[in-house]
């Protein structure tokens, strides 16, 4: 089968897929448009993932619309159940299992994928990732018979996802070589909070080692640390971080880094080709969070409807879904020279990033302070400004 | 009074509530809600709202 000629085609039907989708359609309601997806092509609140469990919410209610309901808001051919199997950059051509389809404009929408820690054992196979919905909707089932959870990777989304199962009554032990949890967005200060904060509800912790061995123990799993000492659960999860999808664009001849290389116009190396979202590296910032995705779409809706825009990220702080310990980060640049301060009194911390002539760069928030969000963010320094960084 | 929904996440405001966890009193028109406001469940700026009939 071939399809007639698509002026924009989408590979990646995840929020940047779709957000970009939405954006382009605000300024161009005909041009042709195609979304290829490898899953069922639904729409589904991603960041809700980590906290619904608390919200009582369950899997049907987390889908925000079907396919059938994307393809009719968005005027646009969705392909469900379709992967790629190669690009031709030359002619302009997506081969897929269901046929060839010829863009003007191509957007890689891939996302990022979990890596899983080395780990040796019987049971290694059965430790979940949850990185998309089906991935969640087996997380679900197997916690309804799990009353122990051992989280491995005490980041961001180890935290959120241990959270919200202590919050249902949960038995949760969180593993890794972290000093404290968060340590890769959060200052010290800041990350102690967070730690008494879940102690205190019942979390256990075992930081500074890491997992070896998974294995079958009878109704569960034995996890071998390599301080030597082993813990029992009913259901193991990996949560130590997410690399860009760069598998296609690779094969591609596209410049690839740690996500695919792009300039501030979302570009890649290769001409008509674009890239968004987790799985792109916008000069030099691959960052995997909601804020910088959608600065994205809206500048290159606009760039594919005629009027060329560089992407400009403001300052851009994460919002922690801890509810045990509200969260707020804006991590100041990576590299830089300066020093966190501290005021307030354990769980309200307000901590303040400086560089050595005293500029603010970064903060983080904890408890009552997250109220201060919107005045600190005020003062901090765009993290892309048109035509910043190496060009 | 009416009723926003965020796109990305299905948070949903209504001005007849507010938000008064982020400063915002009950009964502020959307209009009203700071630009710079952001979805408290997943940090989606106010143009990514839309009105729900509820």
């Amino acid at each position: 089968m071939v399809t007639p000629p698509s002026a924009l085609v989408i590979i990646g039907s995840g929020l940047a897929g779709y957000t970009l989708a939405r954006e382009f359609r605000k300024l161009d309601e005909q041009a042709p448009l195609t979304i290829i997806s490898s899953d069922d092509g639904s729409f589904y609140s991603k960041p809700m993932l980590s906290n619904a469990l608390s919200k009582g919410k369950e899997i049907a209610q987390l889908i925000t619309s079907s396919a059938d309901e994307m393809r009719e808001k968005l005027n646009a051919t969705i392909m469900s159940h379709t992967s790629v199997l190669a690009i031709d950059t030359k002619a302009h051509v997506v081969s897929t299992t269901h046929g060839d389809i010829k863009y003007q404009s191509l957007l890689l929408a891939t996302g990022a994928i979990p890596f899983r820690p080395p780990m040796t054992g019987d049971a290694v196979d059965e430790v979940l990732s949850i990185n998309n919905l089906d991935d969640y909707a087996r997380f679900r089932e197997r916690l309804e018979e799990a009353q122990r959870v051992a989280i491995i990777g005490p980041g961001l989304i180890g935290c959120e996802f241990a959270n919200d199962m202590l919050n249902i009554g949960k038995g949760v032990t969180i593993i890794g070589p972290d000093p404290y949890p968060i340590s890769g967005l959060l200052p010290t200060v800041v990350g102690r909070v967070l730690k008494s904060a879940l102690s205190a509800q019942g979390l256990a912790l075992h930081l500074g080692t890491t997992a070896t061995a998974v294995d079958n123990n009878g109704a569960g799993y034995r996890i071998t640390l390599d301080n030597g000492s082993e813990i029992t659960a009913n259901l193991v999860i990996s949560a130590v971080g997410l690399r860009p999808n760069i598998a296609l664009a690779d094969a591609a001849g596209i410049e690839v880094n740690r996500g695919i290389v792009t300039d501030q116009y979302l570009q890649t190396s290769a001409s008509d080709v674009y890239a968004l979202g987790d799985c792109a590296e916008v000069n030099g910032l691959n960052l995997l969070f909601v804020a910088p995705l959608m600065a994205g779409a809206r500048a290159l809706a606009k760039t594919l409807s005629g009027e060329t825009t560089a992407v400009e990220y403001p300052a851009m702080p994460v919002v922690i879904k801890t509810p045990t310990c509200p969260l707020v980060v804006s991590p100041p640049p990576r590299d830089t020279e300066g020093e966190w301060r501290y005021e307030g009194k354990a769980p309200n911390i307000t901590a303040r990033f400086s560089d050595t002539s005293g500029t603010l760069l970064g903060f983080a928030l904890s408890g009552d302070a997250v109220a201060e969000k919107q005045a600190l963010t005020a003062t901090l320094p765009p993290v892309l400004t048109h035509l910043s960084g190496k060009n | 009074m009416k009723t926003w929904k965020c796109v990305i996440c299905n948070f949903v405001y209504h001005e007849v509530d507010g938000l008064p966890s982020d400063g915002i009193p009950p009964g502020t028109r959307w209009d009203d809600v700071p630009a710079s406001w952001e979805c408290p469940d997943c940090g989606a700026g106010k143009d990514d709202f839309e009105m729900v009939e509820i």
